[in-house]
């Protein structure tokens, strides 16, 4: 396997088990980070999470699309340092409409079966980011860039 | 157990119910001396005691070291380097006064009867059948409560021995939950001592006994052979009885023990009689009965009195052979690594320039093609029995170096591991000989002495050279030089190179070798800023003792005349050992240039050689490189076609290996494979190899950084980085596949970090 395939399955991996992310958003106020669950594509190259319109991570990023995700498997012990995984996951990001926003849903759901009243909220938008690269980190201090196209 | 498990637990106490925290070796003890067998006094220091140490800080230390590289992908070198950066750390950390105090109140009576020995008592180590002698370490003729107490230091460190290290897995090493006791018995100075099998590993119907004159150190470790008697199993018959040459023997001295020489009117005797045989056979028997299995017993003999050392199940082994006994078998003692070094100096490497140029005298051109091919047999009979001979004396013989470090770090406790090193750095190495007269040259032709130019670099070929003259070899070989020169030339021109003694280590990267400027590697470092780039942080705030200062402290650290020789041996030995990693490389490729000589003329003539007289490559098996069945197979994650991003592109940003050289450099990457890409090296770059040979070392003056795939502190790459006061990482899996030349590279020496663009 190469570096491309040994990357590629550990992101598979890490982003199939984890089920949160920590959303980096800015806004006028700086930046800002919050906790979402997020689904991703099987070709990896999308990651949806779900909001309500009136938090303050939907303005922010209304105003500045460009944001980025961190995903990892930590688990707060001394061997996090080694053995955890972490990804942070570049690009833009848009509101999904329409047939998009309800094929993306039903994955959403699929994933988290109990953020299914959420998830189909009027108030709820769902959201898509586009990664347009991901930066895996390992044992502590190997990184390797993956960009997606 | 409900209680807490006590810190030190009498051999009254030690019972299957502590198993689990007094470790097989104690608890063997304990049952032989229940059975009404003859063991020297002891206690157990507990599993406890370890936990008490290292929980916390130091286990994170500990796992910090383990993790930070997958072990498969580590070399032993890496492993033995690892294993010395946890020693240390254990040396470093101070007993908990707690602790200390504890252990002083529960052992001082026993350290104050007189010497003891200190020995390993890893639970799990002699399990399941599965016997790991010798993985960690026991102490001999330890003296005194603090001796006492430092030596249970350095045995619980040797859980994280190289050895213990290379079979983590078969021992199930895991930082957070191995432990390990430690055995302080009282010491019987026998007069006669030695090992005996109850049955034959070999042979069902037989037992084993193997004895020698003094201690059994001698025996354990092979320096002393052994007399050796074949037995019938159950009359105690002797089948077989080989004796041994009976020269030295193992004595304890004022604190541990040395070689010394067999006392003349005990040469002719062998150490047993025919009664003590028979006991020695019966004590077996014995322990094979209390164990219910085949017993592998050390024992030693005082007078009359037989003693039981210790006893463990015999396990018939060898089946392992990958490699990792043949690593564990490169480590020396003192004594004989005496005896390799007088072998090699004084006669292999005066045999092997005798015969390159030997071989050179014969004029290739004017042979036969019978009279070729006659020849090349020859070249490549040589070559063959000199690539033995490094195997088997060159590369056991850097263990010198491995062996001065330990004793270094035991006696100063430095805070880098390493310090040691610059002691032996500044010895002079062929390859630093060869980067100065290279900068001689790189003056000629800045001074513009073109006419006498041509003359010298002729006469450098003949020196230094690795290819014989008139060859198609020494053309290339020229050209290379020429270019170095000419690039060596116009970098001090420039002022970024130091030429000589002539410019001191202020105005840049010095082109002599930095302890050779009468610094060590480290305070010059601290000078040269221009190229560090980046502020240097783990930097001394006070230039670093020189050499000559560390080499005081070290021999005054030795407690009399006595050890303070052994102390100097050990040093000369050791930096004998580093001068040859680089010299002994040196003088194979000479051979191995002469083969590649006549090869190259049997091709030119275009005779048919099928392969056969192609060059053996030196190459120890990788310990590690196989994958045991017991290794976790990496997730089963689909990478299916369909579900792929097609366009995806993964590129290294930031890679991890070992800090073999202190300091920061930046620069762009040139990847070294060929003789091509070394000419093509300008100066600043970073050079990027699977392992720096010697033939590539003439680049390292004009490099800011070096990144190796091959890992250590102690390889080629390492030595000359360090020489030379550059950042240097190494042990970088696919450092040249995943960086490419052109990159910008950051090496980072002090992290072994590397981060790419």
């Amino acid at each position: 396997m190469d570096e491309r395939d040994v990357t590629l399955d550990l992101l598979r991996e890490l982003l199939s088990r984890q089920r949160l992310g920590v959303l980096a958003t800015h806004g006028e106020s700086g930046p800002y980070a919050s906790l979402v669950a997020f689904a991703a594509t099987d070709d990896l190259g999308r990651l949806t999470f779900a909001t309500t319109r009136a938090t303050r991570k939907f303005q922010f990023l209304t105003a500045e699309p460009r944001v980025a995700m961190l995903i990892d498997s930590r688990s707060d012990a001394d061997l996090d340092f080694h053995r955890a995984t972490a990804v942070t996951a570049v690009g833009p990001v848009a509101e999904l409409e329409g047939e998009a926003r309800d094929g993306a849903c039903a994955r959403f759901v699929a994933r988290h079966p109990h953020l299914a009243d959420f998830a189909t909220a009027p108030t709820t938008a769902l959201l898509a980011l586009d990664v347009e690269s991901y930066y895996l980190v390992r044992r502590f201090q190997t990184v390797t860039e993956l960009h997606m196209r | 157990m409900n209680a807490p498990v006590p810190l030190v637990l009498p051999e009254a106490e030690v019972d299957a119910r502590v198993a689990p925290y007094v470790g097989g070796k104690a608890l063997a003890l304990a049952k032989l001396g229940r059975a009404g067998l003859a063991v020297p006094p002891f206690s157990v220091v507990t599993t406890a005691a370890y936990e008490a140490f290292v929980d916390g800080p130091l286990q994170a230390r500990i796992l910090f070291e383990l993790e930070r590289k997958d072990v498969a992908d580590m070399r032993w070198e890496e492993i033995w380097d690892a294993a010395l950066r946890i020693r240390n750390l254990f040396l470093a950390t101070p007993l908990p006064a707690a602790l200390h105090d504890a252990l002083a109140a529960a052992l001082g009576a026993r350290a104050g009867e007189g010497p003891v020995v200190v020995r390993s008592s890893a639970p799990g180590e002699d399990s399941a059948g599965a016997s790991f002698a010798g993985l960690h370490e026991s102490y001999v003729n330890v003296r005194g409560l603090d001796a006492v107490l430092e030596h249970v230091r350095l045995v619980w460190a040797s859980l994280w021995s190289d050895a213990a290290l290379l079979y983590r897995r078969e021992l199930g090493l895991d930082p957070l939950r191995s432990r390990m006791a430690v055995v302080v018995q009282a010491i019987v100075a026998g007069e006669r001592s030695g090992v005996a099998f109850s049955r034959h590993p070999e042979r069902d119907d037989q037992a084993l006994v193997e004895a020698v004159h003094g201690l059994n150190q001698g025996l354990v470790d092979g320096t002393v052979e052994p007399d050796r008697w074949v037995l019938e199993r159950d009359s105690g018959v002797v089948l077989e009885h080989h004796a041994a040459a009976r020269e030295e023997m193992v004595a304890p001295t004022g604190a541990g023990v040395r070689l010394v020489p067999l006392p003349r009117r005990r040469r002719s005797r062998p150490p047993l009689t025919g009664d003590d045989l028979r006991r020695v056979h019966g004590l077996a028997r014995g322990a094979e009965g209390s164990f219910a299995a085949p017993q592998d017993v050390e024992w030693t003999m005082r007078g009359e009195e037989l003693f039981t050392l210790q006893s463990r199940p015999i396990t018939t082994g060898g089946a392992d052979d990958d490699g990792r006994a043949a690593y564990l078998g490169l480590r020396r003692s003192y004594d004989s690594l005496v005896v390799l070094r007088r072998r090699i100096e004084d006669e292999a490497l005066p045999a092997m320039a005798d015969e390159a140029a030997a071989f050179a005298a014969v004029p290739l051109a004017e042979l036969d093609d019978q009279g070729l091919l006659a020849e090349l047999e020859r070249r490549k009979q040589a070559h063959d029995g000199w690539v033995d001979v490094y195997t088997r004396d060159f590369i056991p013989f850097a263990h010198a170096v491995r062996l001065f470090g330990q004793a270094y770090n035991d006696a100063l406790r430095p805070d880098d591991p390493y310090e040691f090193i610059a002691l032996l750095s500044g010895t002079p190495m062929l390859s630093t000989r060869r980067n100065a007269a290279l900068a001689e040259l790189a003056a000629t032709r800045r001074r513009g002495g073109d006419e006498t130019l041509a003359g010298e670099l002729e006469a450098f070929l003949d020196e230094f050279g690795l290819e014989p003259p008139g060859s198609p070899g020494r053309e290339r070989e020229r050209a290379t030089m020429a270019a170095v020169v000419e690039r060596l030339a116009s970098a001090a021109a420039a002022g970024s190179v130091a030429s000589g003694a002539a410019t001191g280590p202020a105005t840049g990267r010095p082109a002599t070798p930095a302890a050779e400027q009468g610094s060590s590697a480290r305070a010059t470092e601290q000078g040269s800023g221009a190229r560090a780039g980046a502020a240097s942080r783990r930097g001394p705030a006070t230039p670093a003792p020189g050499r000559d200062e560390l080499e005081r402290h070290y021999l005054e650290s030795a407690h009399d005349g006595e050890e303070r020789e052994r102390a100097a041996g050990l040093l000369d030995l050791a930096r004998a050992g580093w001068r040859l990693r680089d010299d002994d490389n040196a003088y194979l490729d000479r051979i191995e240039a002469q083969l590649t000589a006549a090869l190259e003329e049997a091709e030119r003539r275009g005779l048919e050689t099928g392969g056969r007289f192609a060059p053996r490559a030196v190459a120890l098996p990788s310990p590690l490189g196989r994958p045991h069945p017991a290794a976790p197979q990496p997730a089963a994650a689909g990478t299916g076609p369909g579900t792929s991003p097609a366009g995806a592109i993964a590129k290294a940003r930031q890679l991890v290996g070992q800090p073999a050289g202190p300091g920061v450099g930046a620069g762009t990457a040139r990847v070294v494979s060929s003789l091509d890409d070394l000419r093509a090296f300008e100066e600043g770059e970073i050079l990027v190899c699977d392992a720096i040979e010697p033939g590539m070392t003439f680049v390292v003056p004009l490099s800011a950084g070096i990144v190796e795939r091959r890992g250590g502190m102690l390889i080629h790459g390492a030595i000359i980085a360090r020489e030379y006061g550059l950042p240097c990482v190494t042990g970088v899996p696919g450092a040249t596949e995943l960086i490419h030349t052109g990159d910008r590279l950051t090496v980072d020496g002090y992290l072994g970090i590397v981060v790419v663009g």
